[in-house]
């Protein structure tokens, strides 16, 4: 009994690995742009590691106190000050453009171009709205608190250089989404991919939830850590 | 299996430009981009060669009135930018951008990249960052005098030459580069992946392509790391953040600093540092493996080790790169994990060598220029590989660090040995790109030049590191505390070098005159079995192939099979029935 399950796993691994160098092409049934995509978010992830491995090395060896995350993110409504809340909102907005994106992809593999049109461009809606937020938590940090990239009253001057560093680059990446995913919706109604089976909207959607992904780390890392 | 699959490239018209300017000029073309690639790596080379010999002449001959309008500051100016260019814009850009352009669609059997506007952008994108490199020579205070691996605090603080606009313009083109090569090493990757042809499996791809593709592997997750410690060393200089600046005084003056990790930078450049040297080094196996091959007419000896050997040493290469960083003081037991891996990585890349040198036991060896080139290449890498057996040791490397010892065993590794396997496949590729053969003589002339005086050069630096003489000194020459032997060394490879620099001559007027005057080259000069020598057109033309694309029955290297009339078998070719 275990004689044969043990060869089936070999003959399963010995035809993984032949299906994998066969000809024409390494990953079956997968377009080159998605392909292209997966290698370049693998680029990507190593540059979003090395920042926030930088950022962990920042908080072992600065020497000064590090500012309390839910007092310095912390918003004020009504006069009761909340923790967290701004950054909550901010989350929710970006996992929900998530759900829209999957629902655009599911949309693009049925066809249906316009219902991927309104759901790309939700999507792009509520990413923008996620960056409007960040200027306005930025605005918040900067001219409230008085925290600049090179010191703030806090402690470590090091916190302000590496939240900005940071959640700027997600940010930038976050905008460039945003353009990317308007782009593509108006070239679907356009009638650009009508010739292919629309896996473009696959390809943004990757590219969407590795930035939402991103930002997970990146939300547990600065407003939890 | 029943149905025959069609590749995807065989049902998608491809486009060819209408003017010469699409054609020459903003060409989609991977040949093209190739070359466009290879000239501006050669020009930027040139530039990085002149400024070794301002500094070789330095070396030897301090004080020299001609030469006194180079200072100090130009002194280390001149080693940064060496450095840098030779390593990234020279070697780099030559074997992924122009041998990567070339070889890969060609030896995939695809008639271009998988998607050539983006790989023409990486070109452009390439030349702007050598311009923006080139541009530090004009800024205030001129290019960075930091030395190539740029350590913070000093890169950015008053007295290093540079130290505000010239590491501005350093780091800026380094970005600008990566986003370059990850153009180009996306569609290397995705190529080499999604599409080669009918029959080409992984395991018959030749030895180039898959040096390449571990290669460019390597760079999209190696150059991440430079961009990073890049974006943080230009905030920490113009936005006066404090990552890898600690609290320091300069100039008698507290600078605006505190708390930050000069350490953390050295982690992320050599995190990137040390992959880039296979970076550069596994292109130039598979060039290597191919050429000894084909012009042993032997098949290569143990080609699956090869193909493993490769991915290890590309798996190895990423937990190495504290290797560099032993004399910043680290952990014994941090040491001793680096130095294990380091000395873990000798294995496979032994492995290759062994199997270069049984490739060649008793082969039909032709001793053709690039196959001089090719055995050139495994000397110089032997001995290059050896010295680095000594450096991987923490005991051994500490009191050798900052000698001339580290200068010749880096220059003989991943200068010379890279030089060696471009030269050897320039001149084994020439005639498939341009449709004429090089110069034999000159081609010759060149490479003795080139390979005894290289060793000329780097072979007597051994012994100067062992007696201690530092790199990176403006004058040695005036400390009478190192014997006279050390003295004439440093003039007797000040004037190889000059030698070797002027004998390169030889090879820019081999390649231009050859392109208009060469004897009209065959289909297949070298009798190589390869998908790049089947082209129906010498040079090829944009798509390489006709109607349909190549079918592949077997490996690259069916050299002298028993049996069989002619000595080689290109890979088209279907392989008889068993009888």
């Amino acid at each position: 009994m275990t004689d044969t399950s043990l060869s089936t796993q070999e003959s399963i691994l010995t035809s993984t690995a032949r299906d994998w160098s066969s000809d024409m092409t390494t990953f079956k049934g997968v377009p080159w742009g998605k392909a292209m995509m997966w290698i370049f978010l693998l680029s990507d992830t190593f540059i979003f590691t090395c920042f926030l491995v930088g950022y962990m090395v920042m908080r072992m060896t600065v020497t000064e106190a590090w500012p309390v995350a839910s007092e310095v993110f912390a918003l004020t409504v009504w006069g009761v000050s909340v923790p967290l809340l701004l950054i909550a909102i901010m989350t929710f907005i970006l996992i929900t453009s998530s759900g829209t994106m999957a629902m655009a992809v599911n949309m693009g593999y049925q066809r249906r171009k316009w219902a991927v049109f309104w759901l790309m461009l939700a999507t792009a809606l509520l990413g923008a709205s996620f960056v409007g937020m960040q200027c306005f938590e930025w605005y918040k940090l900067i001219a409230e608190e008085s925290i600049r990239p090179w010191g703030n009253p806090m402690g470590a001057p090091q916190f302000g250089s590496i939240f900005f560093m940071v959640t700027g680059f997600h940010g930038l990446h976050v905008s460039a989404g945003v353009v990317y995913l308007t782009i593509v919706a108006i070239r679907i109604v356009r009638g650009k991919y009508d010739h292919t089976n629309f896996e473009i909207v696959e390809i943004v959607g990757l590219y969407w939830h590795f930035v939402d992904l991103v930002w997970v780390f990146i939300f547990a890392f600065f407003y939890l850590w | 299996m029943a149905t025959v699959e069609v590749p995807y490239q065989e049902t998608v018209p491809l486009h060819h430009p209408k003017t010469w300017i699409g054609k020459y000029i903003f060409s989609q073309d991977h040949k093209i981009i190739a070359v466009q690639y290879g000239i501006t790596a050669m020009a930027v080379g040139l530039v990085a060669l002149i400024l070794s010999e301002f500094m070789r002449i330095q070396i030897a001959f301090p004080g020299w009135e001609l030469m006194n309008f180079f200072t100090a500051d130009h002194y280390y100016q001149a080693i940064t930018m060496h450095g840098m260019i030779m390593v990234i814009y020279l070697l780099t850009a030559f074997l992924l951008g122009a041998f990567g352009n070339f070889c890969v669609p060609l030896m995939c059997g695809a008639r271009d990249m998988v998607f050539p506007f983006v790989n023409m952008l990486s070109y452009w994108v390439y030349l702007l960052s050598v311009i923006i490199l080139m541009v530090s020579y004009f800024v205030p205070g001129g290019p960075t005098g930091a030395g190539w691996t740029l350590y913070p605090p000093q890169t950015i603080t008053a007295g290093t030459p540079g130290f505000d606009w010239g590491i501005a313009t350093m780091l800026i083109s380094l970005a600008v580069f990566i986003v370059a090569f990850t153009m180009g090493g996306l569609n290397y990757i995705t190529t080499i992946l999604q599409a080669r042809t009918r029959g080409l499996t992984l395991m018959r791809m030749p030895l180039t392509v898959w040096g390449i593709f571990i290669a460019t592997f390597l760079g999209l997750i190696a150059f991440p790391a430079l961009f990073v410690s890049a974006v943080m060393m230009l905030l920490d200089n113009f936005l006066g953040t404090s990552f890898f600046m600690p609290a320091i005084v300069s100039l008698g003056q507290p600078l605006d600093y505190s708390g930050g990790q000069p350490l953390l930078f050295q982690h992320l450049f050599w995190f990137f540092g040390h992959p880039e040297v296979y970076i550069v080094a596994l292109p130039a196996f598979g060039v290597i493996s191919d050429l000894i091959s084909v012009h042993a007419r032997k098949n290569i000896f143990g080609y699956r080790m090869m193909v493993w050997a490769i991915v290890a040493i590309g798996a190895l290469s990423l937990i190495v790169w504290a290797h560099h960083m032993y004399v910043a003081g680290m952990h014994p037991s941090f040491g001793f994990f680096f130095a294990t891996t380091t000395l873990i990585i000798a294995v496979p890349t032994a492995l290759k060598v062994y199997n270069w040198i049984l490739t060649l036991w008793r082969a039909n060896i032709r001793i053709t220029v690039p196959m001089l080139f090719a055995l050139a290449f495994v000397l110089t890498f032997i001995v290059g590989g050896i010295t680095g057996l000594f450096l991987g040791n923490v005991i051994i490397d500490i009191p050798l660090s900052d000698t001339y010892f580290v200068v010749a065993h880096f220059h003989m590794v991943m200068g010379v040995s890279p030089i060696l396997a471009i030269f050897g496949g320039i001149y084994h590729w020439y005639p498939k790109l341009t449709g004429r053969m090089l110069n034999d003589t000159i081609g010759r002339t060149h490479f003795y030049f080139t390979f005894i005086g290289t060793y000329a050069i780097y072979f007597p630096m051994h012994y100067l590191g062992f007696i201690g003489v530092p790199r990176r000194y403006y004058e040695t020459a005036i400390a009478d505390f190192y014997p006279v032997a050390a003295h004439n060394l440093n003039k007797f490879i000040t004037i190889a070098a000059l030698i070797v620099g002027v004998s390169q001559i030889l090879f820019i007027y081999n390649l231009v005159h050859s392109y208009f005057n060469g004897k009209k080259a065959p289909a297949n000069p070298w009798g190589a079995n390869s998908l790049e020598w089947c082209t129906p057109e010498t040079p090829p033309r944009h798509g390489n192939w006709e109607d349909r694309l190549p079918t592949v029955h077997r490996w690259a290297y069916d050299f002298g099979v028993p049996g069989e009339e002619k000595d080689h078998i290109p890979q088209t070719v279907p392989r008889r029935k068993a009888s």
